[in-house]
């Protein structure tokens, strides 16, 4: 028998990435500017496109990289780089589930648990992952700011699921125990290499 | 780049033959296939674009038209007549013509188009030249979700390939017509998948479908004629100029030519892709070919065109894989993608987590998707949770013909048809929530316990 789900079962967390709540408030990120090469790079992409506000979402990419994750300055500092208006950088910011809006861990952990990566396990590997990192899906990083993990929608992996992503990272592969156990001791170790390399 | 095989499925035994053509996954899991020499060695390379490009651009729309062949992206739609619908007055300077390649590919349960883009890139590469010089663009865009990062490596050396070869770029193979490829990298929206979101993702904006007409091949990405066809499209139009369009329109059914890529997943002992002629049966993909049941439960459900398609159940086990016969059966052709469930699998789990991903995805433009989709979570979760009424079983049915076709896209369909096929296929499931307040169909955990929802 399936046992009633707990906690209370109609408690309802918010995700992640939902929005935010009437006067909640995003994180600042310790950064508050672009870097040069960041600029330079923004700047470069604006004129690859037919239109410059085309840039927004390579540019929030550059950000990203550059913050952390996509923090209010970094949405700013987009927004002033290709002279496109804040809020129009914000809207796209905000829409987009791969721009993080909160800090992530230094490994992000997603998995798919869309319905053919449940049908093998999804649900399992996610409890075990949160379990093991000790960091709760959508809660933000652990303490010790190595891992944070995340409930994504399919990653295109379906037949080899359940799908694990690491960072920008596809793991290809069905995750068992076994290479759970590995991949998080080599992320440990700091010599976690992309899946296939 | 990626130097391990990956394990998925992409061959079976007597592919390759005359009777299951392998014609969009030559080579797959072969990780040089994707370089430029072996496509030309291999694989008729670039032969296709040659003959096309000494063809007038219109012969080549109609050799597409003559091939019958239809878009695999979703929603079936003739691929030559969507060519022909770009403004024919190819002299007006003003008009920059687009060609997009959507490369999204979201739709839970479907992997196909990246076993193209990373296996075959230069049979879409190709596929889109040929297409550009059909429509006389100058431009075209592959758009990729923003997950497929690792493909991107690896398409970009491809393009770099085809113009170091002289195949993109200025005044291609002496013909005097310039056309290049850019890719743009999506940022985790499954709506961009649908064409008008699609373009206004690539023009820098939030991913909202546009209301239509205008359609994108009057107003387009950036307020230019543009054609969007799914990378699978694309990638076979080659084989269709190299064959010729009658020759590949004997392939398949009338009106369902050609083949198509099949993705099955889920309680299945061999998932993996599959290239099968349109109107190859359900049951011969499920049995002969994914080799049954992994789990020695009987199969109970099948979703058979990704998570937008309605469920079947036993009955329609049969049902030939083309496009007109899913929907005749109240289901739909969609993306290819299989998914099956066994015996033990909680359809009301199953329903609660496809919803939870509509509800997350809708764009919240329209009020009946965004309203509704969260409405239906919400009681699918009482429902599971065992809080649910007998009335909720009413309330549901009465919600989904509030909500499809009364929305901009078909993201609102796409919700009210897991539900609607579910309870009316599976409704003393519903009803077991109800009454005992447990699942009838026990043995899977879908749902995690830490998740949210
Ligand atoms: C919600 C939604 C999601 C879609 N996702 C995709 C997708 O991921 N890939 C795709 O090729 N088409 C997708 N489509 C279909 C496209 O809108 C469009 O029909 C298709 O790209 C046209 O190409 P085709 O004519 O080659 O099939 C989606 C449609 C909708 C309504
Ligand atoms: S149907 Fe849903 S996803 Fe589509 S435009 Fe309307 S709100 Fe957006
Ligand atoms: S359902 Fe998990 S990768 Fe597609």
């Amino acid at each position: 028998m399936n046992p009633l789900p707990t906690p209370a079962p109609m408690a309802k967390a918010q995700p992640a990435e939902s929005p935010l709540a009437p006067g909640q408030r995003l994180p600042e990120s310790r950064l508050r500017q672009l870097s040069p090469q960041a600029t330079a790079e923004i700047q470069t992409l604006a004129a690859k496109y037919p239109d410059k506000l085309a840039a927004t979402l390579p540019a929030l990419y550059i950000a990203q990289k550059d913050f952390g994750f996509v923090s209010l300055s970094a949405m700013l500092e987009v927004a002033k780089v290709l002279g496109v208006p804040e809020g129009h950088v914000f809207g796209v910011a905000t829409f987009y589930t791969l721009f993080q809006k909160r800090p992530v861990g230094k490994y992000h952990l997603q998995v798919c648990t869309n319905l053919s990566c449940a049908l093998n396990g999804a649900a399992k590997l996610l409890e075990k992952i949160a379990e093991k990192v000790g960091a709760q899906p959508g809660a933000g990083p652990s303490e010790d700011g190595l891992w944070s993990v995340e409930e994504v929608e399919c990653l295109a992996s379906c037949g080899s699921g359940p799908c694990l992503q690491v960072n920008d990272d596809v793991y290809d592969e069905y995750v068992d125990e076994a290479k759970l156990e590995e991949l998080l001791a080599a992320c440990r170790r700091g010599d976690y290499r992309p899946w296939g390399e | 780049m990626r130097s391990k095989a990956d394990p998925q499925l992409y061959t079976f035994a007597g592919f390759g033959g005359e009777r299951f053509p392998n014609l969009m996954l030559r080579g797959a899991g072969n990780l040089d296939n994707w370089k430029r020499a072996v496509y030309e060695q291999k694989h008729e390379g670039y032969l296709a674009l040659k003959k096309a490009l000494k063809m007038e651009p219109v012969a080549v729309t109609n050799e597409v038209k003559a091939s019958q062949l239809r878009g695999r992206g979703g929603a079936g739609f003739l691929t030559g007549l969507k060519w022909s619908f770009m403004p024919k007055d190819t002299d007006q300077k003003s008009h920059v013509r687009y060609l997009v390649c959507n490369g999204d590919e979201g739709e839970p349960g479907t992997f196909k188009d990246r076993a193209i883009l990373e296996y075959n890139p230069h049979q879409l590469i190709e596929g889109m030249i040929i297409g550009a010089w059909a429509m006389q663009c100058k431009v075209g865009f592959i758009y990729l979700r923003g997950e497929f990062l690792w493909l991107l490596e690896k398409l970009e050396a491809a393009l770099q390939e085809a113009r170091d070869a002289g195949y993109l770029g200025q005044n291609i193979l002496g013909t005097g017509w310039d056309f290049d490829i850019q890719t743009y990298r999506g940022a985790g929206a499954y709506i961009c998948g649908e064409e008008t979101a699609l373009l206004n993702s690539l023009e820098g904006r939030r991913g909202e479908p546009r209301s239509k007409p205008p359609f994108p091949a009057q107003v387009g990405a950036f307020g230019q004629p543009t054609t969007v066809n799914n990378v699978e499209t694309l990638a076979a139009v080659p084989v269709i100029l190299q064959m010729g369009g009658a020759e590949y329109a004997k392939i398949g059914s009338p009106g369902n030519t050609g083949t198509r890529i099949f993705c099955i997943s889920g309680h299945v002992k061999r998932p993996g892709l599959y290239e099968l002629p349109l109107g190859t049966p359900l049951d011969f993909l499920l049995n002969d070919l994914a080799g049954g049941s992994s789990t020695g439960k009987a199969i109970k459900a099948v979703i058979p065109g990704g998570a937008s398609a309605p469920m079947f159940d036993a009955k329609d086990f049969d049902c030939p894989l083309d496009f007109d016969t899913p929907k005749a059966r109240g289901s739909m052709a969609g993306s290819g993608g299989v998914i099956v469930m066994d015996e033990d699998v909680c359809i009301v789990a199953a329903v609660l987590r496809l919803t939870r991903f509509f509800a997350h995805e809708s764009c919240g433009q329209c009020t009946p998707c965004r309203e509704g989709c969260n409405w239906m979570l919400q009681v699918l979760q009482r429902i599971e949770h065992g809080q649910g009424r007998m009335e909720d079983l009413d309330l549901l049915a009465s919600l989904t013909p509030r909500i499809a076709l009364r929305t901009l896209c078909a993201l609102g369909d796409a919700a009210c048809g897991p539900v609607d096929s579910s309870l009316q296929k599976f409704r003393h499931e519903f009803e077991h929530h109800i009454v005992h307040k447990t699942c009838y169909a026990q043995g899977h955990q879908l749902l995690a316990a830490t998740a949210i929802h």
